[in-house]
C-alpha cells in the first residue's frame, strides 16, 4: 500500500513536473529541436534542473552506504541501444512527444492524446518482443539492478 | 526563449528529479517512463506500482487543464502537430524505440545521466540527434506536413 501511494504521488510529481517544464507542449519540443531554424534551448533546462536534483541523491546515497562503486551498469553500448534510440528520436522529432508528455497528454488534451497513446502501446509490445526473445537467446536481463538504463 | 521558459523548465526539471527520486528510494527502480509503461502492460510484479505511477501522470495533465493551471500558462493544451496518421506513427516509432534501446528521456536523458552512464550518454545523443534530424527534414524540406 504505501509503495502504491510512493509511486502515486512519484507520477503525479513527474507529470506536474513536465507541465510546468513546458515538455507537454509539442510545439516547444519541436523547437527544441530545430537547430537549424528558430531554435528555443530552453528545455535544455529540463534535463538540467532534473540530473542535478537526483544526481544528487544517488551521490548522497552512494556516499552514505560508502561504497565507490558506480550504480550504472557498464554493459557495452551496442548496436541494439543505438538503433532504439534512433528511431525514437525520429518519433520525437515527428510528434514532439516522449512517453511522459505523451501519458500527461492524456489528461491535459485527450482527443489526440488517445491517438499517439494507442500507438505507443502497440510499439512498447512490439519492441518488448523483439527485446525478450533476444534476451531468452543472450540472457542479457539486469533489469532487477539498473532497468532501463 | 524567454526567461520566463527557462525558468520554468528548470523548476519543472527540479520536480521531476525530485520525483525520479521519491520513485527510486520508494521500490528501488528507475523513473523511466517508457519501463514503467512496459512493466504496467506486461509485467506482473511490477504492475502494483507501474499502474499508480502512470494514474499520477494522468492526473498532473488533468489538473493541467483548470483554470488556475491555464492562468498561469502551465496547462497550454497540446496541438496536434501534424495529422492523426503522423501522430499515429509516431507513437508507433516512440513505443518501439525506446523499447528496443531500453529508455526514453527520463530513463536516459535523465535518470541515467544522472548516473554517469555511458549507455545513457550515447543514447540520449542519439534521439537528440535523430529528433533534430527529423524536425530539419518535416519543417524545411516537407512543409506540407508542418504543423498548422
Amino acid at each position: 500500500m504505501k509503495a502504491t501511494l510512493s509511486a502515486f504521488g512519484a507520477g503525479l510529481l513527474f507529470g506536474v513536473g513536465l507541465l510546468v517544464s513546458g515538455m507537454t507542449d509539442p510545439h516547444r519540443v519541436r523547437a527544441f529541436l530545430d537547430f537549424a531554424g528558430a531554435w528555443n534551448p530552453s528545455l535544455a533546462g529540463v534535463m538540467g534542473g532534473a540530473i542535478a536534483v537526483h544526481g544528487t541523491a544517488l551521490w548522497l546515497e552512494r556516499r552514505r552506504r560508502g561504497t565507490t562503486v558506480a550504480l550504472a551498469l557498464q554493459a557495452p553500448i551496442d548496436t541494439r541501444l543505438v538503433t532504439g534510440a534512433a528511431v525514437f528520436g525520429v518519433g520525437w522529432g515527428l510528434a514532439g512527444y516522449c512517453p511522459g508528455p505523451a501519458i500527461v497528454t492524456l489528461g491535459l488534451a485527450p482527443g489526440h492524446g488517445w491517438v499517439f497513446f494507442a500507438t505507443m502501446v502497440i510499439g512498447v509490445l512490439i519492441g518488448d518482443a523483439i527485446g525478450s526473445r533476444r534476451d531468452s537467446r543472450d540472457s542479457r536481463d539486469s533489469a532487477a539492478q539498473v532497468p532501463a538504463c | 526563449m524567454t526567461l520566463m521558459e527557462f525558468g520554468r523548465a528548470i523548476l519543472g526539471g527540479t520536480l521531476i528529479g525530485a520525483a525520479a527520486t521519491v520513485y527510486w528510494r520508494a521500490n528501488g527502480r528507475v523513473a523511466g517512463v517508457s519501463g514503467i509503461l512496459r512493466g504496467a502492460l506486461v509485467s506482473r510484479s511490477e504492475r502494483t506500482v507501474a499502474i499508480p505511477f502512470l494514474v499520477g501522470l494522468v492526473i498532473a495533465g488533468l489538473a493541467g487543464t483548470t483554470a488556475m493551471a491555464m492562468a498561469m500558462g502551465i496547462g497550454r493544451p497540446a496541438v496536434n502537430a501534424g495529422g492523426l496518421p503522423l501522430l499515429g506513427l509516431a507513437g508507433l516509432l516512440v513505443g518501439l524505440g525506446t523499447r528496443i534501446s531500453g529508455g526514453c528521456t527520463s530513463g536516459h536523458g535523465v535518470c541515467g545521466l544522472a548516473r554517469f552512464s555511458r549507455r545513457a550518454l550515447a543514447a540520449t545523443l542519439t534521439f537528440i540527434a535523430t529528433g533534430a534530424l527529423t524536425v530539419f527534414v518535416v519543417s524545411h524540406w516537407l512543409p506540407a506536413l508542418r504543423a498548422p
